[in-house]
């Protein structure tokens, strides 16, 4: 958009085709506008930095080469860091900012300073093309018989209504029941592995445990001993992600209430380790208070109180896991959970 | 402690340590068994009535005079001669001031002072047994297998990089990088103000050791990536982002904006 | 020019034999002298943009080693503390590429900081846009790419964050899960086909990468591309100064000033996020370990963008209504649904709102000044405010940590504080804005102050004022005072009554709030007796120029110069009244 007008041009400035200078504000000449020795000064510093950027491109190729991805070197204030991605950073980095920064230092001394003006014009379009385009709009609209034949026009409305439907459709199968499609995700969600007699076993070492390997104010983070099973048959982490649980011993005294009568197993206490609020998974466990607290949105539940929710933004107390011992002294599971673990949805009764 | 903790982080340093740990706790420990070597390892008659003397004359007020338990103060009956270590020789206890929880500090006690308590308290009732330098010693553990353990045990409190985390009302687990093998083994075995207990049934003496080796490894690991922004996580990431990086940016793009003379 | 260089002839020729294919040359020749404006504060976009290349480029590279698979595999590189550890494809090949593959670590960090900082630097360029008024008339469409860009980002940090399937990013997962889950009546089926079944299946990393690396950059791309050609057209807005009008556009032209410039920063924006990637760590998922749905770590956060989320997640109070057997969550829905729903909506909407308020239809190309516009300025920080606090709200538990704090207090504060921290933000910003504005004014009326205090002959002391620059003028009354609009009419004359009258009236009243109370600029003539008047000072100082030790004297008679024919001393100050 060339501006060839004259208006508010003020003489001294050199203007160019298509600009105009500001106006009133007078132009300071640059140090190097007016002595040629320091704008050959700027030159050389402008071309110093493109050198030294080719260097460090060289640089890099040798510490490319030269430098094992396991060096380690001491850099005081960073300690002990890995050599090789710091003088990759190091030589790959400055060799792009000095690029930039030539070029910087290039336009802001040796380039014209003058600013100048340019005229905007309207954005809306002139009055006789906007005429043209709804005339050829209406022309278009009359040829295609858009407005007279209603039945294409309502057939093609329902056509291009219904165009998206497979598209999205398929989109069903993004997940299909493995039980032969007879289970809803509620359904799924309100089940987990544990069983009557399942017996609990630590998480990550898989053993057994018996009551008197739990001291007073002791945890253990647990799973069902056939997630391993489990887990290696369905190839997943789901099972794992519902059953996980947590093992607590109190003073049988210390406990004020159960979500069932004999729950615990002589002071055990077995919840749930994923929270009620968006499901992270809980083992903050502070012996003293008996508080569980949830390091993501920091709900907390007083285990010794049937887990109810003393703070946070959760709204469910954890689901408590009825326990026993079996014939070889082991804690086992007594039952499933009585309500669906985890975060709440739709379906959920309770 | 900005101090200790980064001289600690040197190997030499951590080593030297260790090793003074292992022999001070050796020492200590085999002339304890040389007396009743049981498990609910009883010290001489000499250092329990010392040990006696010391409990009544700076510890009773809270804990009682029999160790009962008051309202201050829990039971030491049964906590065992670690846990006294623990809290003593970390200057946990004697509590400097009531607070949310109690500060570790310089200890109060002298060694042998400490080793008099814990023999006290460990005549008391039986409970758990000062480390030996056998159970300390983590050189044949798994690493790899101890970054399970401690992801599965500690890091919910601790963090996953052991930086320590918040609890509630103010209390806190923490930082571990300062901390030595035998901390750790008693910290686990004792289960210290909001730490529950990891008992040796179900986290046994070689879990335990490869937990050590995992935080030790945490302690002096190099920083692959540069500078390590604590290990906290996103919110250094992000604190550093806004006060550096962009920082830079600005400081870049005003330049570029400035008017050359 | 009388010779021609080869470089020149070549250049020429190839602009001819594009221009015989493409007729290019018609819009070069428009658009090689486009002036765009320089201020500091234009290049907070060319941020976004340059930082989004630098994210396309790196991440180009990381598609190259990234496995985006949840299949178990057995660790064997060289990262020795998880060696032998089952973990996540995608897990292991992140650790590859941080660890065994040359230069990986760089990319990856380089990727993540320019990730963070193209999200950072398209807020920060919101906030100026905002606060200078630069969406108004014609700009409004560009303000709401510039809100889609923004959510767009978001959605890809976050998938981008979720990529690695460490202990951190799936923690992250899984409570994005909680959350589509806790949606009424489609929830949990929203969560089964979003994750292929139950959280976490192995789904999850596939579909997020086709979404991180296809879908997401793609409309990125396709936005950034309409944005930019509605700047182009529209013409950059500039900043008020002499010489700058409505009508014009006041700066450097395209070539070669604005491209040497452009260009330039272009390399110093990846010149920075390059070293930054070499100097800092970012993301170590080598020590949050694999994901296991069963561990995490305290201080689990998101990264900064999601913070706010995160906030509001953790204040809001435990609300949830079990309604006929069904369960609504608002513990969930509101913060992480609702509000942000609110938030963005606004967010796009304001524009439309303000113009509805104010009735402005003309086009604006001149900026703003924040003071000038005292209810958006006072909007704006109020709502920054809010988004600030929801922001600590995510970090309470670091917070707590570092400063020997409780999570609880800390919780409980930020839940009062979030409904009355921001209207005091809006009502201070709005007093500051009009206390500028009164300033301005007596600019106007009696020039700058100096600071120099001048005694006069018959005693008196005051202030040598300066009449303002230029430049101080030409901002300063760049403001365009605009009348609120009138209370309408309950019924027209004929006794008609005004059925729109309740929409007027809330227009009327919204229009007041909005306009109320500014300062209006003191007519020409006061303004040019004002500036005469400063002139007169400049004249009574003026003998002072001839004081070789003006500098000395001033500081001996602590700061209060004398006038040339003042009795010096007290003694004959006293002596002259007696007179």
């Amino acid at each position: 958009m060339t501006d060839l007008t004259t208006h508010g041009a003020h003489g001294s400035e050199p203007t160019r085709p298509g600009h105009l200078p500001v106006a009133d504000v007078p132009h300071v000449l640059r140090v190097a506008d007016t002595d040629p020795k320091a704008a050959k000064r700027v030159e050389r510093q402008v071309s110093s930095m493109f050198l030294l950027s080719i260097l460090l491109v060289v640089a890099f190729v040798v510490a490319y080469i030269g430098i094992d991805k396991s060096t380690v070197v001491y850099i005081p204030v960073f300690g002990e860091v890995g050599a090789s991605t710091i003088a990759l950073g190091l030589t790959f980095g400055a060799s792009v900012l000095l690029i930039g920064a030539g070029a910087i230092q290039w336009a802001k001394k040796l380039m014209p300073d003058v600013e100048v003006v340019q005229m905007r014009h309207e954005l809306v379009s002139p009055a006789d093309e906007t005429a043209e385009a709804a005339a050829n709009y209406e022309r278009g609209k009359e040829e295609s018989g858009f407005a007279r034949y209603k039945m294409i026009r309502r057939t093609m409305i329902g056509a291009m209504a219904l165009f998206p439907i497979p598209l999205v459709i398929m989109l069903r199968d993004l997940w299909s029941s493995p039980v032969s499609g007879t289970l809803s995700p509620a359904e799924i969600l309100s089940t987990t592995i544990w069983k009557k007699g399942e017996r609990i076993v630590t998480d990550a070492t898989y053993l057994p445990v018996r009551p008197e390997d739990l001291p007073v104010g002791g945890l253990v983070s647990a799973v069902p001993a056939s997630l391993q099973e489990v887990q290696h048959l369905e190839g997943n982490l789901n099972a794992r992600g519902k059953a996980a649980i947590i093992l607590v011993r109190m003073d049988p005294d210390e406990i004020v209430s159960q979500q069932g009568d004999g729950w615990d197993y002589q002071g055990i206490l077995a919840y749930s380790k994923i929270c009620t609020h968006v499901g992270c998974p809980i083992a903050l466990y502070e012996q003293r208070t008996h508080h569980l607290l949830c390091p993501c949105h920091q709900s907390t539940f007083d285990l010794a109180n049937s887990g109810n929710v003393v703070f946070g933004p959760a709204a469910r107390n954890m689901p408590q896991l009825p326990i026993g011992v079996d014939s070889e002294g082991y804690l086992i599971a007594m039952d499933d959970f009585s309500e669906p673990i985890g975060p709440s949805f739709w379906e959920r009764s309770k | 402690m900005k101090f200790l903790a980064a001289r600690r982080r040197n190997p030499l340093v951590a080593i030297g340590l260790l090793l003074f740990a292992l022999i001070a706790v050796g020492g200590g420990y085999a002339a304890i068994a040389n007396v009743q070597p049981a498990q609910a390892s009883v010290g001489s008659q000499t250092q329990v009535e010392e040990g006696k003397r010391l409990y009544l004359a700076g510890c009773s007020s809270c804990h009682g005079m029999e160790a009962q338990g008051t309202e201050t103060g829990p039971t030491l009956i049964g906590v065992g001669a670690a846990a006294v270590n623990f809290q003593v020789a970390t200057g946990r206890m004697p509590l400097a001031a009531p607070g949310a929880q109690a500060v570790p500090k310089d200890p109060t006690y002298t060694e042998e002072q400490i080793a008099a308590l814990a023999a006290y308290v460990a005549s008391l009732a039986p409970g758990p047994a000062i480390p030996t330098a056998e159970d300390l010693d983590f050189s044949d553990a798994d690493v790899a297998q101890g970054g399970v353990l401690f992801r599965t045990n500690c890091a919910q409190c601790h963090q996953a990089a052991g930086q320590g985390g918040a609890l509630t009302q103010g209390k806190y687990a923490p930082n571990l990088m300062g901390s030595t093998p035998q901390q750790i083994w008693e910290a686990m075995a004792t289960g210290p103000q909001s730490m529950p207990v990891f008992s040796t049934a179900t986290l046994p003496a070689g879990d335990k050791q490869a937990i050590m080796a995992y935080i030790t490894n945490l302690q002096t690991a190099s920083s692959p990536g540069g500078l390590d922004l604590g290990r906290l996580g996103p919110v250094t990431e992000g604190l550093f982002l806004f006060t550096a990086v962009f920082a830079a940016l600005i400081a870049a793009a005003i330049w570029i904006g400035m008017k050359a003379r | 020019m009388t010779t021609t260089s080869p470089v020149e002839k070549a250049g020429a020729s190839t602009a001819t034999y594009v221009d015989q294919r493409l007729g290019s040359n018609k819009f070069l020749s428009r658009n090689l002298g486009k002036v765009f404006p320089d201020h500091w504060s234009f290049m907070l976009g060319e941020i976004a943009l340059y930082s989004f290349i630098v994210v396309l480029l790196t991440g180009v590279y990381l598609t190259l080693f990234f496995k985006p698979s949840m299949v178990e595999v057995v660790y064997n590189g060289s990262y020795v503390p998880l060696k032998g550890i089952e973990m996540s494809e995608a897990y292991a090949s992140t650790l590859n590429i941080s660890f065994d593959v040359r230069g990986g670590m760089l990319i990856r960090q380089m990727h993540h900081w320019a990730a963070l900082i193209f999200v950072a630097s398209m807020s920060v360029h919101m906030f100026r846009v905002f606060f200078t008024g630069a969406f108004r008339k014609p700009r409004e469409f560009n303000w709401i790419i510039g809100v889609v860009l923004v959510t767009l980002g978001l959605g890809a940090g976050f998938t981008g964050y979720s990529l690695p399937d460490d202990l951190l990013s799936g923690t992250g997962l899984q409570i994005i899960r909680g959350i589509v889950q806790s949606i009424p009546v489609i929830g949990t089926w929203g969560a089964f086909l979003l994750f292929g079944g139950e959280f976490p299946g192995t789904d999850i990393i596939p579909r997020l990468y086709s979404l991180h690396i296809l879908v997401i950059p793609g409309l990125i791309l396709a936005m950034v591309t309409l944005h930019l050609m509605m700047v182009f057209t529209q013409k950059h807005t500039q900043f008020p100064g002499p010489g700058r009008t409505n009508d014009n556009v006041v700066g450097y032209p395209l070539m070669p000033v604005y491209m040497a410039k452009a260009g330039g920063f272009f390399f110093i924006v990846f010149g920075i996020i390059a070293l930054i990637g070499g100097l800092v760590t970012i993301n170590p998922i080598w020590i949050f370990g694999p994901f296991t749905p069963d561990q995490v770590s305290a201080g689990s956060q998101p990264d900064w963008y999601i913070g706010f989320l995160e906030g509001a997640l953790r204040m809001m109070p435990n609300w949830e209504t079990n309604l006929a057997g069904f369960t609504l969550s608002w513990n969930i829905l509101i913060p992480a649904v609702i509000m942000p729903g609110i938030l963005f909506t606004a967010l796009g909407a304001y524009p439309f709102i303000e113009a509805w308020v104010t009735g402005d239809k003309r086009e604006h190309h001149l900026l703003d000044r924040p003071r000038n516009a005292p209810t958006r300025t006072g909007l704006g920080v109020m709502s920054i405010s809010f988004y600030l606090l929801l922001f600590v709200g995510g970090g309470n538990d670091i917070i707590a940590d570092a400063f020997d704090l409780s999570i609880n207090g800390i919780t409980w504060f930020l839940r009062i504080a979030l409904f009355v921290i921001p209207p005091l933000m809006f009502v201070f910003t709005r007093r500051i804005c009009l206390g500028l504005q009164r300033r301005d004014r007596d600019k106007l009326l009696h020039g700058y102050e100096t600071g120099r205090v001048l005694r006069l002959p018959h005693g008196e002391f005051i202030e040598a004022h300066e009449p303002l620059s230029i430049k101080d003028m030409a901002v300063i009354t760049s403001k365009t005072d605009i009348a609120p609009l009138p209370v309408p009419p309950k019924a027209d004359i004929d006794g008609v009554k005004n059925k729109q009258f309740r929409k007027q009236n809330l227009r009327s009243k919204l229009s007041h709030f909005f306009y109320g109370e500014n300062i209006p600029l003191p007519s020409a003539a006061e303004i040019e007796a004002g500036q005469a008047h400063v002139a007169h000072d400049a004249a009574l100082e003026a003998p002072l120029a001839s004081y070789e030790d003006a500098d000395e004297l001033r500081q001996f008679h602590g700061g209060v110069l004398h006038h040339p024919g003042m009795p010096e001393t007290n003694a004959e100050q006293l002596a002259d009244r007696k007179e």
